[in-house]
């Protein structure tokens, strides 16, 4: 009997001990980077532009250029990705077209983020001629959001009751109607909370935005579509491994802005997904 | 087989029905007097609620099903092409089984349907959410809790807010699939009130959830076995002396 007990004893504490180490890195590399990067942080580091070779001044370009990076991402990703959503839950039906859509989707899924990267130097760069800039970053970020966001949005809209469609029929509703009026509100919640996590994956990309926009280092603001801009997570890759001598307090003070930003857009996910789930009906 | 007839509201004609590889009906024929309650009875899977399904065409929303045959409300066949389905089901409602509020306030519910068919005005909303909840016997408890979430009323209240909810589009048929089902005694009493004052200006047609309902509310009512219409008369000869034997067994306990 107690030899039974310790050998459970002991089989929670080595499963105790696997969930911990999941937590342990994150937890380091939280503490680590606010640590180090507090001191760096000051009015002047996130509104400023970067001096001497960006080994002084600021990161304010970086932040503008990611920020209209997501905004340019989320404008393309999600009129594209939520139709894809309702066209495959509410319209399309189980057949071969379908099949091979949801196939491509899950594939899209799985490419390498730098595969998209040299795609985009193809496709939005080179031949339709956007050049580095804005616009092809921000369509090749849209590319790679995009099956986060339908997956996402599927299931949401297929974890609406069936019944509700067939009420809204059968009160002279319209398919179109029904999910307007019911199936998308209802799946709202959860088709958001999946924009903003592929968006935040989009935040945090440096190779994408590798060969299609981000400028190594341009001290000053975007002025069109067209133009190049520096980002937040390729400014972190260039002075903490392509500039000799930079000082070490602003490599951490650029990661801990990054991580700040990704971390409280993903707490923005929770506790919208949270709230609504209170709040649902069903 | 089609024995009451008197102003025959729908006719179902030769109909015979499949869904996913099993027949559902069986030449059925049957015609449905206007402002009666025509009950449909009988064992479960005996394509009562296919057979209700069919007559607002809800069943076009499945795939993989054949029919033949010919449904005609008024001497129209719903099922010809250029029918404008949407306005069919506005004609012909439907209350199911269990009762299930949209997501909203129980005046949401009631203008749901009338929105969407056009209606907007304040005044001519109001006067609907008024008399379809009257007509279902649940003003008096609703008034002052309109603007109240659908779901937080008690599931006699819901099912008789689904009740209005079809009503508000003033259709000219009520299908009603067991709707006291989920209720108890009694809300099934008051939903049965309301059945009773809708059929003067309603044609009613209801899949009841027991024997005795079907001879309380039954002025005809149609006995189904496996998809075959086995006997259809009028509610009291049938529930004191069914012809067929399978009638007779089912309705006295002896199988079902």
């Amino acid at each position: 009997m107690k030899r039974r007990y310790w050998v459970q004893r002991l089989g929670f504490g080595l499963l105790a001990l696997a969930a911990l180490v999941v937590v342990i890195p994150i937890l380091i590399v939280i503490i680590s980077i606010v640590l180090r990067g507090m001191s760096a942080i000051s009015w002047e580091f996130l509104t400023e532009m970067p001096r001497d070779g960006m080994k002084a001044g600021g990161i304010f370009p970086a932040i503008v250029g990611t920020t209209l990076l997501m905004i340019g991402t989320a404008v393309v990703a999600i009129p594209v990705g939520v139709g894809s959503a309702i066209y495959l839950s509410e319209y399309a039906g189980d057949n071969l077209f379908t099949r091979s859509i949801r196939l491509a989707i899950i594939n899209l899924a799985g490419i390498p983020s730098v595969v998209y990267g040299l795609f985009g130097l193809g496709l939005f760069v080179i031949f339709l001629q956007f050049g580095t800039s804005i616009l092809a970053g921000s369509l090749t970020l849209a590319i790679m959001t995009l099956p986060v966001i339908i997956s996402a949005s599927e299931e949401a809209l297929r974890a609406v009751p069936t019944e509700f469609r067939t009420v809204s029929a059968s009160l002279g509703g319209t398919k179109w109607q029904g999910t307007r009026k019911i199936v998308l509100p209802q799946a709202l919640p959860g088709i958001i909370t999946g924009v903003i996590l592929g968006l935040l994956r989009a935040a945090g990309e440096t190779a994408p935005i590798l060969f299609t926009v981000a400028a190594f280092y341009l001290p000053r603001l975007p002025e069109s579509v067209f133009d190049q801009t520096m980002a937040l997570p390729y400014h972190l890759y260039v002075i903490s491994t392509q500039v000799p001598g930079m000082p070490l307090e602003i490599q951490y003070g650029t990661a801990l802005v990054l991580l700040v930003l990704v971390l409280s857009l993903n707490l923005i996910a929770t506790i919208i997904r949270s709230y609504f789930r209170r709040r649902r009906q069903w | 087989m089609s024995q009451p007839q008197r102003n025959a509201k729908i006719s179902i004609q030769n109909l015979n029905y499949a869904y996913g590889g099993s027949q559902a009906l069986r030449n059925v024929n049957l015609e449905v007097p206007a402002n009666e309650i025509t009950v449909f009875f009988g064992p479960s899977s005996g394509g009562k609620t296919t057979l209700l399904r069919l007559i607002n065409r809800l069943n076009d929303l499945l795939e993989g099903t054949e029919m033949s045959g010919r449904i005609l409300l008024d001497r129209v066949d719903i099922y010809a092409p250029g029918t404008n389905v949407s306005e069919l089901r506005r004609q012909v409602g439907m209350v199911f089984a269990l009762p299930l509020p949209l997501p909203g306030t129980v005046r949401e519910n009631v203008v749901y349907g009338p929105k969407l068919a056009g209606i907007r005005q304040r005044e001519i909303l109001d006067e609907i959410v008024y008399n379809s909840l009257t007509q279902a016997a649940l003003w008096d408890e609703v008034k002052d809790r309109l603007e109240a979430p659908a779901n937080s009323l008690s599931g006699g209240q819901q099912q008789r807010l689904c009740i209005a909810r079809s009503l508000a589009l003033t259709p000219q048929v009520l299908l009603l699939d067991e709707p006291t089902s989920g209720l108890d005694p009694i809300s099934t009493g008051k939903v049965e009130e309301s059945l009773y004052n809708l059929k003067e200006k309603y044609t009613v047609i209801l899949v009841p959830h027991s024997i005795q309902q079907a001879a309380r509310m039954a002025d005809s009512a149609a006995f189904f076995l496996m998809g075959e219409l086995i006997e259809y008369r009028s509610g009291k000869e049938i529930f004191t002396t069914a012809r067929d034997r399978r009638t007779e067994e089912y309705i006295t306990g002896r199988f079902g």
